[in-house]
């Protein structure tokens, strides 16, 4: 396959980016995308240029490092898959492909490709745990859970912390994220207790930190490559609401 | 962990390497680090330094391993003093997805569950191309049930990954390159329904769906071995420290629980264990006994470590070489797939060898690093990386030399049974070959005997 790439590059966090047009041949169609992208730094690091920087680890969809906007959108329209899940055979040969960083206030460009996502990491720190500490196992009968909600803390366990629903949703919100973590963690009775100062405080610290409110336009839903679906969020702010409430009052 | 950051106890240096390990005084005593946008190489002074820094399988190029994990931690620990025990013992695990493009970059491992319903197949005759529905059930060879017939598909990883090698050897391998195997759930969904495989499997079928384009309820998975995990490592005691005081190293990164061979589940129990139940109690030990003020040439060896790295940074940049990092990593793949892999040799161990003290000099004379060290750069942090690659490869390969016998894992083609399983000699090499470093000469093997008292090891067998 042939293809136009054009792809934001840009120097430092300080500096204006903008985006350019590279041409890249002999891709194949079961190179994944992010493969693509390293035949592209291999010709650009032999003429001399200085490679395109993306973030990327795992490469399996898990780590949630992997973090582009493909043709305007967060991973790629493939649904259900990351970046790194993308693969060639969804182009065709001679297709023109946009590749930016993830946007978002909270998301400052660190160069070219690579954001910095450290604001999640604030966000977690603001409650997305559960304080007790890890003792004995107790037997395993002690505490009787269903499959239903263990099914659904599961679920919204399988955030991997990318932030494509904040890159995709037009305020920058950070509420499918924050909502996969709270149901992950709050449906259960281990981390029930502490679930209305949960929510209250990561909600808090993600307001601080530039995200902005949800405005229900679902595209969060849509782009997250693990299908968290935004009920999590209808069942966050029924919890937010009683909080806020009592907090209040007290 | 959150928890404790979010309160301030501890402080996450993101996007932070450590480079170096600072050793005064013969204890550890801090680390040297590159902040990876910056460029800056910062010292950083501890009571005591506790290394979880993974496993090696990316000196194999192609590994199911994240592709930035690499030996570098440990490589530099061994540098200064560190053991490095057992650094032959790699697993090949048997069920990943193979190898398709000549871009490839990783591979992707299907979970190990798969072979409780999956049945390994390959056709019959040698270079049959057919599709699998076009084979009939009658020119079909389940090795592993044919062989094993008490395990069939449940034998360990290191079996299931060697007859697959030997199966694509003698030429019935399917896919592209006949590089693969088939994992057929026909069986299963016939006796399961596809609700109940859904339900087991569904994630797996659908990451192997998005990968291969191949819908696993219709048509078989292929298959192939890559490398998954090291069992070597840098050596430790049972308060997990290593033979430098002050220097604990967990996990993967140390040598301790798997032996030749590690089961299914039990990185996982080893990173609890070590993290949960070990160390937070063997530290505080540690750290009763020593005080910090003890130390006097802590200082210059700071300064010396710091000058170093950053003069080894600076030093890639300069160099004017012709081939960038990812060749010399393409090139130390293959010599540690072919001779230091699924079935090692003493001549291909010798080949090894020669090939990457070569490789070793043709690096330092050839590599280019493009860009600047103050910058984000993932070539230069690459160039860094794959030098320690390349002098543990060759340390792999003289460990694997070294262990005259068969064992778990390690299979030495000298030492099998009629069989053609692994045939142990307890005699001389029931122990830990444990490597020193020396300067300017060939490492020094150290032997710590394994001691069996309650129970005698025993030849196994799947048959």
């Amino acid at each position: 396959m042939k293809l136009k790439l054009k792809i934001w590059r840009q120097a430092s966090k300080e500096t204006q980016g903008a985006l350019r047009t590279y041409e890249l041949d002999g891709v194949e169609p079961d190179d994944s995308f992010l493969e693509m992208l390293d035949q592209l730094n291999q010709q650009l690091a032999a003429t001399g240029e200085e490679p395109v920087a993306f973030d990327h680890d795992c490469r399996e969809g898990i780590c949630g490092m992997c973090s582009l906007v493909i043709n305007g959108t967060p991973h790629s329209r493939v649904s259900g898959v990351t970046t790194c899940q993308t693969y060639m055979r969804h182009f065709r040969d001679g297709d023109t492909i946009v590749v930016e960083p993830f946007r978002a206030a909270a998301f400052p460009v660190i160069k070219d490709l690579v954001v910095d996502r450290s604001a999640l990491d604030e966000i977690i720190a603001a409650g997305g745990y559960i304080s007790v500490k890890t003792g004995h196992a107790q037997d395993a009968n002690d505490l009787l859970i269903s499959k239903e909600v263990v099914d659904l803390s599961m679920d919204a366990a399988s955030c991997i912390g990318c932030g494509a629903c904040i890159a995709a949703c037009r305020n920058a919100s950070a509420m499918l994220f924050i909502a996969a973590k709270t149901t992950h963690l709050g449906v259960l009775p281990q981390g029930d207790i502490e679930q209305p100062t949960r929510v209250l405080n990561m909600i808090r610290k993600a307001d601080e930190l530039g995200f902005g409110s949800c405005s229900n336009e679902l595209v969060c839903e849509a782009v997250c490559p693990k299908g968290i679906s935004v009920s999590n969020i209808a069942r966050m702010n029924r919890t937010y609401l009683a909080a806020a409430l009592a907090s209040r009052k007290a | 962990m959150m928890k404790q950051y979010g309160k301030g106890a501890l402080h996450i240096h993101t996007r932070k390497e450590m480079v170096d390990l600072v050793v005064a005084d013969g204890h550890a005593r801090g680390i040297v680090a590159r902040d990876l946008i910056s460029g800056e190489i910062t010292s950083h002074e501890a009571d005591v330094v506790v290394l979880a820094t993974g496993g090696y399988s990316n000196v194999y190029y192609l590994s199911t391993n994240a592709m930035t994990s690499n030996c570098s931690a440990i490589w530099r620990a061994y540098r200064k003093g560190a053991w490095l025990a057992n650094p032959s013992f790699a697993q090949i695990h048997p069920t990943c997805v193979p190898r398709t493009g000549r871009h490839q970059s990783k591979l992707t491992l299907m979970s190990e569950s798969l072979r409780n319903d999956g049945r390994v197949w390959v056709p019959d005759q040698a270079g049959d191309k057919r599709p699998p529905e076009q084979i009939p059930e009658a020119e079909r060879d389940y090795y592993l049930e044919r062989i094993y017939p008490s395990f069939g598909n449940l034998v360990p990883r290191d079996v299931a990954s060697r007859n697959a090698k030997a199966q694509c050897d003698a030429g019935k391998g399917v896919g592209g390159n006949g590089q693969a195997v088939y994992l057929d759930f026909r069986e299963a969904l016939e006796r399961l329904g596809h609700q109940v495989v859904e339900e087991k499997y569904g994630n797996i079928f659908d990451m192997y769906r998005q990968i291969t384009d191949e819908n696993p309820y219709e048509t078989p998975m292929k298959i192939y071995p890559a490398a998954h995990y090291t069992m070597g490592g840098l050596w430790v005691d049972y308060d997990l420290m290593s033979n430098i005081p002050g220097l604990f190293v967990l996990g993967e990164a140390n040598f301790s629980d798997h032996g030749a061979n590690r089961l299914g589940a039990s990185a996982l129990m080893q990173g609890l264990a070590d993290g949960y139940f070990i160390a937070p109690y063997t530290i505080q030990n540690y750290l009763v006994e020593h005080h910090h003020d003890q130390f006097s040439s802590a200082q210059t060896s700071f300064r010396d470590d710091t000058q170093a790295a950053e003069h080894r940074y600076q030093s890639f940049i300069s160099n004017r070489g012709e081939n960038l990092s990812e060749q010399f990593h393409h090139q130390l793949g293959s010599v540690m797939w072919n001779h230091v892999g699924m079935e090692r040799s003493a001549p291909g161990l010798r080949q090894a060898i020669a090939d990457l003290q070569q490789l070793a000099t043709d690096f330092q004379g050839q590599v280019r690093v493009p860009g600047r060290t103050n910058d984000l750069n993932e070539q230069l942090e690459k160039a860094a990386r794959i030098e320690d690659f390349i002098a543990l490869g060759e340390l792999m390969a003289r460990d694997a030399l070294n262990r005259e016998e068969s064992c778990g894992a390690h299979f030495r083609v000298e030492y099998q049974t009629e069989e053609h399983e692994a045939r142990r000699n307890d005699e001389q090499f029931a122990c830990v070959s444990v490597w020193q470093n020396q300067e300017a000469t060939v490492p020094l093997n150290l032997q710590e005997p394994l001691v069996f008292r309650a129970v005698t090891p025993q030849t196994r067998s799947y048959t």
